[in-house]
């Protein structure tokens, strides 16, 4: 089964790819690298960093919101600042960053067989211009007036107005390093798509492909559509502060004073941001549902249930969600009977996101589980994604977002079902590939430490900040505690949220140090220590060095998920092991040996 | 084990939350009840969707966890069972969607005997303007707000001059009349939200936007403003009163028109003519 | 809005269509072995490149079908008034169209394996190019002097933001075509341009084809188009 280009033959000492690029010092090696794993490698590091900065922000404002005036230094402009900087990093700098730039980068070369991205050098471009991005937002922090306190959704004519902090210099800052990361990530968004339409080894046809590689090959379609509106957004935004235009700045009179600007429409920039910004959502939730499919499927020693139907769930999702964005707006004043059309593609959504997680438990039906830590963090996702997906279905349904829109039931939804869910996935992922990178298992004890605290404390946190929202307590309240309908035992249950905030974030920590530690501490793993089957764990060494694949590339033969085939010697079959299966019938077998 | 057990308490516990918790909404004052049946509804389905889903990730954990010689089954899929849930998930989504579009089409639908009252915006207070005697508000403008024009309503429109203003103070609305509720905002995006009433809407600087309802309750209510409008956002408040009718027009005939407060220069001139 | 719509469209039909043909349908567990048909990566980049380019395209696209949808939703708000097209505009427009045409020329040159047309062809188009941009900063200037400043009316600022960034996208291509120039100039010969040559002259096609239609916008006949397919329609 071996051919001409991908034979030993063809090419004596090489890789056969002769265009691959080669590091020649210790600069281009390990900082200017154009090799796809050290880039995956900067870009989550750069985005756990920033990452610890948003969290940090989120005990600030958690502090605020318990102990009013206990924190000093916590005045309403900081708390602002604090709510814009911790949802603008959460979202772009930390989470898309690290799903995309991330595990991208890292696995789908890795995954595809292939020795590389397609273009390595703009690859690296991508990360240098993303860490720009990331380096001027933290500059705003060290600019006169601050980083800005428009709220993460940057609407204006608030965020340019002098009410809101920031408003000297932070929020073109901001606005710039939006730009950046648009451009940045554009620049390796060609390259994830174009890797897996044109990089795939031999045999390794679309529907072979591992579902982490379908959810960040759709997600990333989708972001390079849907980024271009905050590019456009972000762009007319610094027009009209910086040039004193209109576009999305009418006549208005702030603090008595009638502002030089002249008709424009505050909808329209809504309109783009949420182009851009449900998208997004799926954006972040796309690779998620990926990885979470490979993660319970390998650690439940199963293939994943309607394999077909999750990667046509994969894609009609990304193609429905560029027809929802305005479900964000039901209360802005837009058009109301565009909330028709809105709450009827929204909840529309729901169907095909349902068929997902019942594909992940049938998944688990008859399995063969084991509890590791990358599957309690699965089972995990299962749970909060769930829980975050259905209160979706509350604010989806227009009427009903009218009272609900703008409290805490929001905060708390968007939370479990973008924020929660989401990392619950990356933390199992990075217990899951961890070995892969470094060749040393994470330490199991700190894992389960990590794992409960953040699981449980985080469900507890978001769950009862529901209701809240129910009660009607809106966000983005510096304080709250004098609103008239709100019980004293309201105050109560924000302290409780705010002592589990920070018992979670304390135990990212242990995981911060866990991922330090088990570098030169950790057990030695070997090359596939969950017996799984895609082609990463394949490789001939561990961690893979430059080119993956030694000198041949694999071939693949099969599926990404012939888990326990019946009448196989072993519980798996690799990706690129010749040879069929026993045959079988396709119906499901009776379970047998449980009763004479 | 433990995993199972904690996944079944997680179910137990929030289902047990949501029936014990002192945190829910507030008594209504608003035709709405629609809207909290429609919370409800989507409650019971969603609420029933978690805990099987939860359930049933428990029972698998519990019953499939990995034992020495165990093998799994392969399935690689089960068109039958994915196209029954698929047709029982859209069941369940209609249920929650058409009553739900239903309501929506009468919250935009203003009823032709709603009587109009104007809430004004502005960093960080509310002002109220209601149509005074001729039934009808004067046209406004946001860039004739000036200290004198707290409003910006045209001095030359004569409808404006009886327009009754209510400036720093509360909203008084008669019980069992439907009103419709003008919104503008003369610097910033605002959202006037009142719990009980359980209807809100942004107001844009530039545009009028609107919604409606009919108090039902009696009673002293708090403004709330419900979208970031600066660092003063959580301190602008306000409050509307619910009347009975005999309380509403004693409260009414106390209050001032806008020719009675700033005596426009076009009505001294009207008047002197 | 309907112009984003339209794109978005036509980019789903074009995912649609190539996702039709991708055998997503096939119950991949039950086949074993090797399937071919995969594209060969370890054989050329060069398809890669091409894919490439497509995909930065439609990014291109989306982010100027999006600036249109905006301009024309900013148009309905009543303070809008249009300003003149500077005359130059004809003028760019001749030499944009002239630098696409000289880059057609020279990927026929590339053809023939004629290296002395290639250089040639290369150095015109981007002379015309260069010619276009400061074209376009003279309007700009032009427009300026008469008062239309960017901060006076929608129209001006829509104008000069939207001449801006596609401005932008040609100096974008300039530098790619001042990789194939110093490519066409070295030790590798003609065909070492050749893709690079066709990537050029594809995205130039693309860049004229959008100020077409940019053009179309801020000389109003689109919107007069627009009037006149709402009116057909109503």
């Amino acid at each position: 089964m071996v051919d001409a280009t991908h034979g030993p033959d063809a090419h004596a000492a090489e890789f056969p790819d002769v265009e691959l690029y080669h590091p020649r010092s210790w600069w281009t090696r390990y900082v200017f690298s154009q090799d796809a794993k050290v880039i995956a490698i900067q870009y989550a590091s750069t985005a756990l960093a920033i990452g610890m900065l948003a969290l940090v922000l989120s005990w600030l404002m958690r502090m605020q919101l318990a102990f009013p005036g206990f924190l000093t230094f916590i005045d309403a402009a900081a708390y602002y600042q604090f709510i814009t900087m911790h949802g603008m990093i959460m979202v772009i700098y930390l989470i898309t960053a690290l799903f995309l730039g991330g595990f991208g980068n890292y696995l789908i070369p890795l995954m595809l067989g292939a020795r590389d991205m397609v273009f390595p050098y703009v690859n690296m471009l991508s990360y240098w211009t993303y860490l720009l991005a990331v380096l001027v937002l933290v500059a705003s922090w060290f600019t006169p007036g601050g980083p800005t306190g428009a709220g993460w959704t940057l609407y204006p004519p608030q965020a340019i107005l002098s009410n809101t902090p920031g408003q000297e210099s932070g929020i073109v800052l901001m606005l710039v390093s939006l730009i950046l990361f648009v451009i940045g990530f554009t620049m390796g968004g060609l390259n994830y798509i174009v890797t897996v339409l044109q990089g795939r080894t031999r045999g390794m046809t679309l529907m072979r492909m591992p579902l982490t590689v379908w959810g960040i090959f759709i997600a990333t379609v989708m972001a390079m559509l849907a980024f271009p509106a905050l590019f456009v957004a972000c762009v007319m935004m610094l027009f009209d502060k910086l040039l004193g235009t209109s576009f999305f700045m009418p006549a208005l009179v702030e603090m008595g004073e009638l502002l030089p600007h002249d008709g424009g429409s505050p909808i329209l920039f809504q309109h783009l941001f949420w182009f851009f910004g449900h998208p997004e959502v799926y954006i972040v939730a796309l690779p998620a549902f990926g990885i979470v499919s490979d993660l319970i499927s390998t650690h439940a020693r199963k293939n994943i249930f309607g394999y077909r139907m999750m990667v046509w769930a994969i894609v009609i999702i990304g193609a429905l969600s560029f027809v929802v964005w305005a479900h964000h707006m039901y209360v802005s004043g837009m058009n109301p009977y565009f909330g028709f059309f809105f709450a009827v593609t929204t909840l529309i959504i729901a169907v095909p996101t349902a068929i997902k997680v019942y594909n992940w438990v049938l998944t688990l039906w008859r399995g063969d589980i084991h509890l590791n830590p990358p599957m309690l963090f699965a089972l995990a996702f299962i749970v909060t994604f769930v829980n975050g997906g259905l209160t979706g279905l509350f604010l989806g349904n227009v009427v009903v977002d009218v009272p609900l829109s703008d409290t805490m039931f929001v905060v708390a939804h968007f939370h479990m079902v973008m924020g929660v869910a989401p990392i619950l996935v990356i933390f199992g992922a990075i217990y899951h590939w961890y070995p892969k990178i470094t060749g040393r298992m994470l330490d199991n004890t700190m894992a389960h430490l990590h794992f409960w605290v953040t699981f449980l404390g985080a469900y507890l946190i978001f769950f009862p900040m529901h209701y809240l929202g129910i009660m009607g307590v809106p966000r983005r309240y510096f304080e709250s505690g004098d609103i008239s309908f709100q019980p004293p035992s309201a105050h109560d249950l924000n302290i409780f949220i705010t002592v589990m905030a920070l018992i979670v974030g304390a135990a990212q920590l242990v995981f911060v140090f866990n991922l330090i530690w088990s570098i030169r501490h950790g057990k030695p793993s070997g090359g596939n220590p969950w017996r799984a089957t895609t082609l990463e764990w394949q490789t001939p060494e561990t961690p893979p060095v430059h080119g993956n694949f030694g000198r041949e590339l694999p071939v693949v033969y099969r599926w990404a998920y012939d888990y326990s085939v019946p009448g196989a010697a072993e519980d798996f079959i690799p990706q690129n092991q010749p040879g069929t299966n026993p045959p079988h019938s396709e119906a499901p077998r009776k379970r047998k040996g449980t009763k004479p | 084990m433990v995993v199972a057990v904690v996944l079944v308490l997680i179910v137990v516990g929030s289902v047990a939350f949501h029936f014990l918790s002192p945190w829910w909404w507030t008594p209504i004052a608003s035709n709405w009840g629609y809207i909290d049946n429609t919370i409800i509804i989507t409650f019971w389905i969603t609420g029933a969707v978690f805990a099987a889903v939860v359930l049933f990730v428990a029972y698998c954990v519990w019953r499939f966890r990995h034992k020495d010689g165990q093998k799994a089954d392969y399935e690689p899929e089960n068109k039958r069972l994915e196209n029954w849930l698929m047709g029982l998930t859209a069941v369940g989504v209609a249920a929650m969607l058409i009553p739900g579009l239903f309501v929506w089409g009468q919250f935009i639908t203003v009823p032709a005997e709603a009587t109009e009252a104007e809430v004004v915006g502005a960093q960080w207070q509310w002002s109220y303007r209601l149509p005074g005697a001729d039934g009808k508000l004067g046209l406004s403008d946001t860039r004739l707000v000036a200290a004198d024009n707290p409003y910006g309503i045209k001095p030359d429109d004569p409808n404006g001059h009886d327009d009754v203003l209510i400036e720093a103070d509360y909203l008084h609305l008669p019980i069992d009349k439907p009103v419709k509720m003008l919104l503008r905002s003369v610097d910033t995006l605002h959202d006037f939200y009142v719990a009980e009433f359980r209807s809100k809407m942004d107001m844009i600087p530039g545009a009028v936007t609107y919604f409606w309802f009919t108090p039902t309750r009696t009673g002293q209510f708090e403004v709330l403003c419900a979208e970031l409008c600066g660092t003063g956002h959580p301190y602008m408040r306000g409050g509307v009163v619910v009347d009975t009718q005999e309380d509403y027009d004693a409260w009414l005939a106390g209050q001032s028109t806008y020719a009675q407060l700033y005596a426009p220069e076009v009505l001294k001139t009207a008047t002197i003519d | 809005m309907s112009v984003v719509v339209m794109f978005f469209a036509i980019i789903a039909g074009l995912a649609g269509w190539w996702l039709a043909r991708q055998r997503l349908t096939v119950k991949p567990w039950l086949e074993q072995g090797v399937i071919e048909g995969v594209p060969d990566f370890a054989a050329s980049r060069d398809p890669a490149k091409r894919v490439g380019l497509g995909f930065l395209l439609a990014v291109i696209g989306s982010l100027f079908a999006l600036l249109t949808g905006a301009y024309f939703m900013r148009r309905e708000l009543g303070d809008w008034q249009p300003l003149p097209v500077p005359p130059i505009l004809w003028f760019n427009t001749a030499m944009l169209l002239a630098s696409s045409i000289a880059l057609e020329w020279t990927q026929r040159a590339v053809r023939q394996r004629n290296q002395t047309q290639l250089r040639f062809g290369l150095v015109a188009a981007g002379l015309f190019a260069i010619t276009f941009l400061a074209g376009q900063l003279f309007a700009w200037s032009e427009l300026a002097a008469s008062g239309y400043l960017v901060d006076g009316n929608p129209a001006n600022s829509f104008f000069y933001l939207v001449t801006g960034l596609h401005g932008l996208h040609i100096l974008g291509g300039l530098v790619a075509l001042g990789w194939a120039g110093i490519k066409a100039w070295g030790r590798g010969g003609v065909d070492s341009v050749r893709l690079n040559v066709e990537l050029c002259a594809t995205y130039w096609l693309f860049m004229l084809f959008v100020w077409m239609v940019l053009l179309s916008l801020l000389a109003g006949w689109a919107s007069d188009f627009v009037a006149f397919c709402q009116q057909l329609l109503s």
